[in-house]
């Protein structure tokens, strides 16, 4: 019976995330009229400052294979990914109609051109692109994000917003608290994949970038109390952490496949918002300087973040270390130039350690999985039988 | 018959020999450890402060874009793709990382092997801080990234300007440790002086392309003397060649004489060239006597035909200025849109072509939306083409060709056959550009 009800509430959140009507958000915007939303495009943005404001953060990621691309094609044409266009026909057919506003962020060329020019197509509506800093190094980049912040607040407040450090405070602790228990589910999935498995785990987690963080927060309750109680059997599967696909998402049938062909996905880099920060923000003192200073120092290394006192081959040397990985697939978006070039150096981190490693692309819209799947089972009989 | 376009004066020789004499520098460098080299891209380069260490610049993308232009880049890139480089990565990045990797240098002579610095002076150009953290891990070289907020309003800020100056003078501080000199803020100043002269000289050479004949092709031309621009433009020798490049495009503007002996066409050039077939694309304009008048690839380095100076009254500043605000590719496409309009209006164009370079997304992606905004919302002629900037892989010459003849006699015919110039719709005006 618990196998069931869980099992169901999976295939709710995966409903949730393929339906492009935003039903999540349409429900808010009734039961809280004149509030408003503002879509994020991925990676990071600083939901508690949209949520302090009144307003509802809520994680873009395209289209996936659900929308025909018939306009988008024309702006953005050949060699450039896959969700920057689907993002950009969402707007022209009217699907971001529930979105007042529009947050993007300095994680690629791609990205950062797509605000602005969903700026000239869409005058309507705020759209403003935050500079996230990439030289942590320096001491003056946590002042200069926490202006950043400051200035961010000012347009909400001009939009309607209603901003104050209290509200702010409140709001980092609701959110430190959803990524408490996201990272107990990460933990729970690493030690025990049998009880949650990682497409499970990741329509969980992600629904969290589509529904407001106080029902998010009663999901991941519900799914931490229950999954531990599940009667799933242990499987002899090859630990693998995933790589690549921070920004535009693998459609859930790649995820899926990479485990029936053999494999526990026991880390990846899926959809970071809803598990950005390694620890708590802390909510006392002044917030806003706490969530820039959150940014800069306790963030997770990620493909978009440059961070040069670490770098992030380090960073992923150190999951596949504390996930007792057996080997690295590097999941990659057709077009991603960022995660293209963090190949190369973890590829040869990963060859330094030993691991052995797979290279995969994939676009949002793919639907024909067959020639994926075969090389993960190659890849995975290479090893068990070596 | 194809006219052949290319103009050789005194000034082409002249940037050759400085070019020649940088890459000198840098193989007596990499021969004997001095003088002290610092890696760092063009766009919004701060040369004047490593100039104050007397520090000589490398440019990565000048390296690459040599190579391509000698037809010698294909080998580097499939070294580095050997590696593990993408297809779709930035070839400029490939071809550079190839060349580290065997060895190869554009001119034969040496490049120092270990910069004393890799500086990567981020300016709007995400593959950049990739590009020099792959440089700085493969040489051993130590890295530091000036983090410069990208243009996202009208103006910048006082705290995205304060975020930069202290950068600048962190910056400082690595250098004094690394070259073991102590700073001279006169010689820092004197460099930001010489650097405001190169570019008055630089931005009288832009405006003497408004008139009709332009004594120079703005696209073409533009990018031989850009070389010392980079490299030359704080020191007294810049100061010079721009002297002397001014002067003698102003005696040929007196006398009347244009590229061509007619100019039939002026055109807004948009994005880089593909320099791996640079004289066959320069040939396919020069068989319809057309001129760039202005092209936004020549703002990479600054932005200085709308005002711009580095000021020695106030130099961290306005080298901060210089990085955040007056070069293209930190400012964000809707004002690169207002540039060129102001090109089209101010140069008095016929025209724009856009090239979509695969390579540099920064550039080319979105480029469909400026075509629409340029065709559709102010009816002006546009033609889009797509190739590469480094790759020769990339070059479809026959179609390229078919594509500029069919946009000419386009132009052509609407040139002799006029219909009523539609006025900008409503909202064309973007963003607001600094007066000249």
């Amino acid at each position: 019976m618990l196998d069931l009800e869980i099992e169901r509430t999976f295939d709710r959140y995966r409903d949730l995330l393929e339906d492009l009507s935003f039903p999540a958000v349409r429900r808010w915007k009734e039961a809280n009229p004149g509030r408003k939303a503002v879509g994020f495009f991925p990676v990071y943005a600083p939901v508690e400052i949209l949520h302090a404001a009144g307003m509802l953060p809520v994680g873009l990621a395209g289209a996936g294979d659900r929308l025909d691309i018939q306009h988008a094609d024309a702006r953005f044409g050949s060699f450039i990914c896959s969700i920057i266009k689907t993002t950009l026909e969402m707007g022209m057919t009217g699907h971001l109609e529930p979105f007042e506003g529009l947050l993007f962020s300095s994680i690629c060329d791609s990205a950062r051109n797509l605000a602005f020019v969903m700026k000239r197509n869409f005058p309507q509506k705020y759209i403003d692109f935050l500079h996230l800093p990439h030289n942590p190094s320096s001491p003056a980049s946590v002042e200069f994000l926490a202006a950043e912040y400051r200035r961010l607040i000012g347009e909400l407040t001009t939009i309607g917003g209603d901003f104050n450090d209290d509200k702010l405070r409140a709001s980092i602790a609701l959110f430190n608290r959803q990524r408490e228990l996201v990272r107990r589910l990460y933990a729970l999935r690493a030690a025990s994949p049998h009880l949650l498995r990682a497409w499970e785990c990741y329509v969980v987690v992600r629904a969290g970038n589509v529904m407001p963080v106080e029902e998010h927060i009663a999901l991941l309750e519900q799914v931490a109390a229950s999954a531990p109680r599940r009667g799933a059997k242990k499987r002899d599967s090859l630990r693998v952490v995933v790589e690549g696909a921070f920004c535009e998402q693998p459609p859930l049938e790649v995820i899926r496949l990479i485990e029936e062909a053999g494999c526990d996905i026991v880390e990846d880099d899926f959809a970071l918002a809803p598990r950005w920060f390694t620890e708590d923000v802390p909510s006392a003192g002044d917030p806003v300087l706490a969530l820039a200073e959150a940014y800069v120092n306790r963030s997770v290394y990620s493909s978009v973040r440059h961070d040069f006192r670490k770098p992030r081959w380090l960073g992923l040397a150190e999951k596949t270390k504390v996930s007792r990985a057996d080997a690295v697939i590097f999941l990659m978006a057709k077009f991603c130039e960022p995660a293209y070039f963090d190949y190369v150096p973890f590829k040869q981190q990963v060859e330094l350690m030993g691991l052995p490693h797979l290279a995969l692309e994939y676009e949002e819209k793919l639907f024909t999985f067959e020639r994926l799947r075969t090389e993960v089972e190659t890849f995975v009989e290479s090893l068990v039988f070596d | 018959m194809a006219e052949k376009s290319e103009y050789r004066g005194n000034i082409h020789q002249r940037q050759k020999q400085l070019m020649l004499d940088w890459y000198a520098r840098l193989e007596q460098a990499a021969e004997g450890g001095e003088p002290k080299t610092c890696s760092l891209m063009v766009s919004g380069n701060c040369v004047e402060l490593l100039e104050a260490f007397g520090i000589v610049p490398i440019y990565p993308e000048v390296n690459a874009l040599q190579l391509a232009i000698r037809h010698q880049s294909l080998d580097p890139i499939l070294a580095a793709e050997e590696m593990g480089y993408a297809a779709d990565n930035c070839a400029y990045v490939k071809a550079d990382i190839g060349c580290l990797l065997k060895g190869i240098t554009p001119t034969g002579t040496r490049l120092p092997e270990k910069p004393t610095l890799v500086l990567c002076n981020f300016v709007g150009c995400n593959t950049y801080l990739k590009w020099f953290e792959h440089v700085a891990k493969f040489t051993g070289a130590p890295l530091y990234v000036i983090d410069v907020p990208f243009l996202r309003t009208a103006e910048p800020s006082k705290e995205d300007v304060a975020y930069v100056v202290k950068q600048l003078q962190e910056l400082v501080a690595l250098l004094e440790k690394l070259t073991g000199r102590k700073f001279d803020p006169d010689r820092f100043r004197h460099a930001v002086e010489c650097s405001a002269r190169s570019e008055e000289l630089w931005s009288r050479i832009k405006h003497l392309a408004k008139v009709t004949p332009s004594p120079f092709d703005a696209y073409f031309d533009a990018i031989t003397l850009m070389g010392p621009l980079y490299v030359y433009r704080a020191t007294q020798e810049g100061v010079d060649f721009f002297a002397q490049a001014l002067a003698e495009l102003e005696a040929k503007r007196f006398a009347g004489e244009g590229i061509y002996e007619r100019e039939r066409f002026r055109l807004v050039m948009e994005g880089p060239p593909p320099y791996p077939y640079f004289r066959t694309f320069r040939d396919m304009f020069a068989k319809w006597q057309a001129t760039a008048v202005a092209s936004t690839y020549s703002t990479v380095g600054g932005l200085w035909e709308f005002g711009f100076r580095h000021d020695p009254a106030q130099p961290f500043e306005s080298v901060a200025m210089h990085m955040i605000a007056q070069n293209v590719t930190n400012r964000n496409m809707l004002q690169r849109y207002d540039q060129m309009q102001r090109y089209m209006e101010e140069w008095k164009a016929d025209g724009v072509i856009i090239h979509f370079v695969k390579s540099c997304r920064l550039f080319s992606a979105g480029q469909g939306d400026m075509r629409d905004y340029f065709s559709k919302q102010l009816g002006v002629p546009t033609l889009y083409i797509e190739s590469d900037l480094e790759d020769p892989r990339y070059f479809a010459e026959a179609q390229t060709r078919n594509r500029i003849d069919a946009f000419f006699e386009a132009l052509e015919h609407s040139k002799a056959h006029p219909r009523a110039k539609a006025e900008p719709k409503k909202g064309a005006q973007l963003c607001v550009l600094p007066q000249a």
